[in-house]
């Protein structure tokens, strides 16, 4: 070996040349990043596939007519879903009139007064029944209510989604009011304000950012649900007559057309899903940036 | 003064039984705590009621969720008891299915059930553990938030649009290309890869199952990941080590316990999801092993059969079905949960 050779070496040190065994290490320091950025990559693009299909394949299919008229036969063609739409607003409203009352009343109970037994258990109840299966919920209100009533119904088919609204708005309600400061509580009841205006009218208030974005959070995944509402709410290809009558909703009937034989009821379910994924997909991000900030918030089905 | 607060502790004491009815020596602590904020200088006027009845209001809503879980396990028993009273625990064994006959039974459905979310998990823990690493270790503080942003929005997008997606995208495409591709690997060997036939298989639901769950793995272990001790990491670089050896023997062994329980939450979500894998699982009828068959879930046979259910035994057989998922679920979730806490505990 000539010494010419070994001279810029040295030169550059031991740190521009490191030795096989770290050269080794880092280069499997980096293989594994370039994975975790392939496992990134294996979660985003069937994201943006599905969003992607939704857009392209249902913006030709969305019209006027879609968005205003009653359904017709597979073979005439033509017809819409306003119907379901409406069915879906109203379907949704009533599990929020039940559902955000109740579940905000226990986020405060839980946040406030709930360092005993029966805070725990609910706080413990509601992160399990969160996760538990959404059709489980259509399953209790078909026993409890369809069969009662002798048939399908709106009102059924908003309790079955009011099961799985309370659990994410009471645990999303807690965390934002556990993260107003102690001190407020503490201003307010030195000031001698009893329990219920402090909690009101000062941390509600100062917590409100949080718990808007966890219910708007929480009805953009019920509104999505179709499982619950599959032998609750029905079906129906007229106008809702009333909340104690069968309605269609948008879940349901991009389900119901996308397993028809008929390509003209196929192309009608992804307008159908469009609709959906825009008005989900606007509460979410709307939800999202809005206001929060610091929250964690459940995320998943 | 004293004699003021003497009089709210005696009320305070009169008030437990009702207020919650807790073991006696866990309110005293808790209440002892509580009560120091609370205590203004003189008793607000009024009756308990008065003073209180924000507190019951609340606590009754609280009351009437616990109801609600109560009231979802009683009535899927007594909905179901039928088909326990004729088959007793044999319902879970049995094979058959026929609605004509009267015949039920739950195994291929709990069978479909475990292999599609198993499945899906072992996909989907690797995606979302890598996504996890790269969000907390790797990923520049700009990129991080929009990244869970993406992430999270995986989350919002209803199972019936993934099932819409599965029947006219995924499924043509599994059958076109995966299924085939996988034959012909080693992997096609095994007896679970049989003949690739028609795409709506227990393989394509797995698939679906596997997106739909990353979003919940991956943002659970980002937690776990993310409450790892600074000190341990930066210990680690310091002696040393590269991003990914620090990553591996520090983060991931800290987070081992954490990491479990979110991949248990994950197998919960993946048992319960239906339609995706009601539309895209092929629903087939009989016991069935093969991957690239068509198949069918607990979920989905619910999902096909309630509504249309005539007969008594059916109906109540498919809540026996129903049954059994809740409680599945119910047990992963509660154990997942319990051990959410415990790390969280460990963790201090």
């Amino acid at each position: 070996m000539s010494p010419g050779t070994a001279a810029p070496r040295e030169a550059t040190g031991a740190f521009a040349q490191p030795p096989m065994r770290l050269r080794l290490r880092l280069a499997r320091d980096r293989t594994l990043v370039a994975l975790c950025i392939v496992a990134l990559a294996a979660a985003v693009i069937p994201l943006v596939w599905v969003l992607w299909e939704v857009v392209s394949v249902g913006a030709q299919h969305v019209s006027l007519e879609f968005l205003t008229g009653l359904p017709a036969p597979p073979t005439v063609g033509g017809g819409g879903w306003a119907n379901a739409i409406v069915g879906s607003f109203v379907v949704v409203g009533i599990a929020l009139l039940i559902g955000v009352p109740v579940g905000v009343a226990t986020g405060i109970y839980m946040s406030e007064y709930g360092d005993n037994l029966l805070g725990r258990s609910t706080r413990f109840l509601c992160e399990v029944m969160a996760g538990i299966p959404s059709i489980v919920a259509g399953i209790v209100a078909y026993g409890l209510i369809v069969v009662t009533m002798g048939r399908f119904s709106a009102v059924s088919g908003g309790i079955a989604l009011t099961a799985l609204f309370i659990p994410i708005v009471a645990i999303t309600t807690q965390e934002a009011l556990r993260m107003v400061p102690r001190h407020q509580r503490e201003a307010s009841f030195a000031l001698g304000i009893p329990e219920a205006p402090t909690t009101l009218r000062v941390i509600l208030p100062a917590a409100m950012g949080n718990v808007l974005t966890g219910i708007m959070i929480a009805t953009a995944r019920i509104a999505g649900e179709t499982a619950p509402l599959l032998f609750t709410a029905f079906n129906s290809n007229y106008w809702l007559e009333g909340i104690d009558q069968p309605t269609a909703t948008i879940p349901v009937n991009i389900y119901s057309y996308a397993i028809s034989p008929f390509e003209h009821w196929h192309n009608q379910a992804w307008a159908g899903a469009l609709v959906l994924v825009s008005i989900i997909l606007v509460t979410n991000v709307v939800a999202r940036t809005l206001w929060a900030r610091r929250a964690r918030f459940m995320s998943g089905h | 003064m004293s004699l003021t607060r003497k009089e709210r502790t005696g009320t305070r004491a009169a008030a437990k039984p009702s207020d919650e009815g807790a073991g006696p020596s866990e309110v005293v602590g808790s209440r002892e705590r509580s009560s120091r904020r609370r205590r203004s200088l003189r008793s607000p006027p009024g009756g308990l009621l008065r003073r209180r009845w924000f507190r019951y209001v609340t606590a009754g809503a609280a009351v009437l969720v616990v109801g609600m879980a109560a009231i979802i396990a009683f009535q899927l028993w007594t909905g179901s008891r039928l088909a326990w009273e004729e088959w007793g625990l044999a319902f879970i064994t049995r094979t058959e299915w026929d609605p004509v006959q009267g015949e039920f039974g739950a195994l291929p459905f709990i069978v479909g059930t475990l292999l599609t979310s198993g499945m899906a998990l072992l996909i989907a823990l690797p995606v979302s553990l890598g996504i996890a690493i790269l969000l907390t270790e790797y990923a520049p503080r700009a990129l991080r938030d929009p990244l869970i942003f993406v992430v999270e929005l995986l989350a919002a997008v209803p199972s019936v649009v993934f099932g819409l997606w599965g029947i006219f995208v995924l499924a043509p495409l599994v059958q076109r290309h995966v299924m085939p591709w996988v034959a012909a690997t080693p992997l096609g060997l095994l007896p679970f890869f049989g003949e690739p036939g028609p795409g709506y298989t227990l393989f394509t639901a797995s698939l679906i199952l596997s997106i739909m769950i990353i979003p919940i793995i991956a943002s659970l272990s980002r937690e776990v990941l993310m409450a790892v001790p600074r000190d341990q990491k930066e210990g680690a670089l310091a002696l040393g080590a590269t991003r990914w050896e620090a990553t591996r023997h520090v983060v991931l062994a800290y987070g081992r316990a954490g990491i479990f329980s979110a991949a248990v939450l994950g197998l919960g979500r993946a048992l319960g999801e239906t339609m995706a894998t009601t539309m895209t699982i092929g629903n087939s009828l009989g016991l069935n092993f093969d991957f690239f068959s068509p198949g069918n879930s607990m979920t989905a046979i619910i999902a096909n059969e309630l509504r249309e259910a005539a007969a008594e035994i059916h109906v109540s057989s498919l809540v026996a079905i129903g049954l059994i998922l809740f409680l599945m679920s119910f047990i992963l979730n509660t154990v997942g949960r319990l051990l959410i806490l415990q790390t969280h505990k460990g963790v201090g």
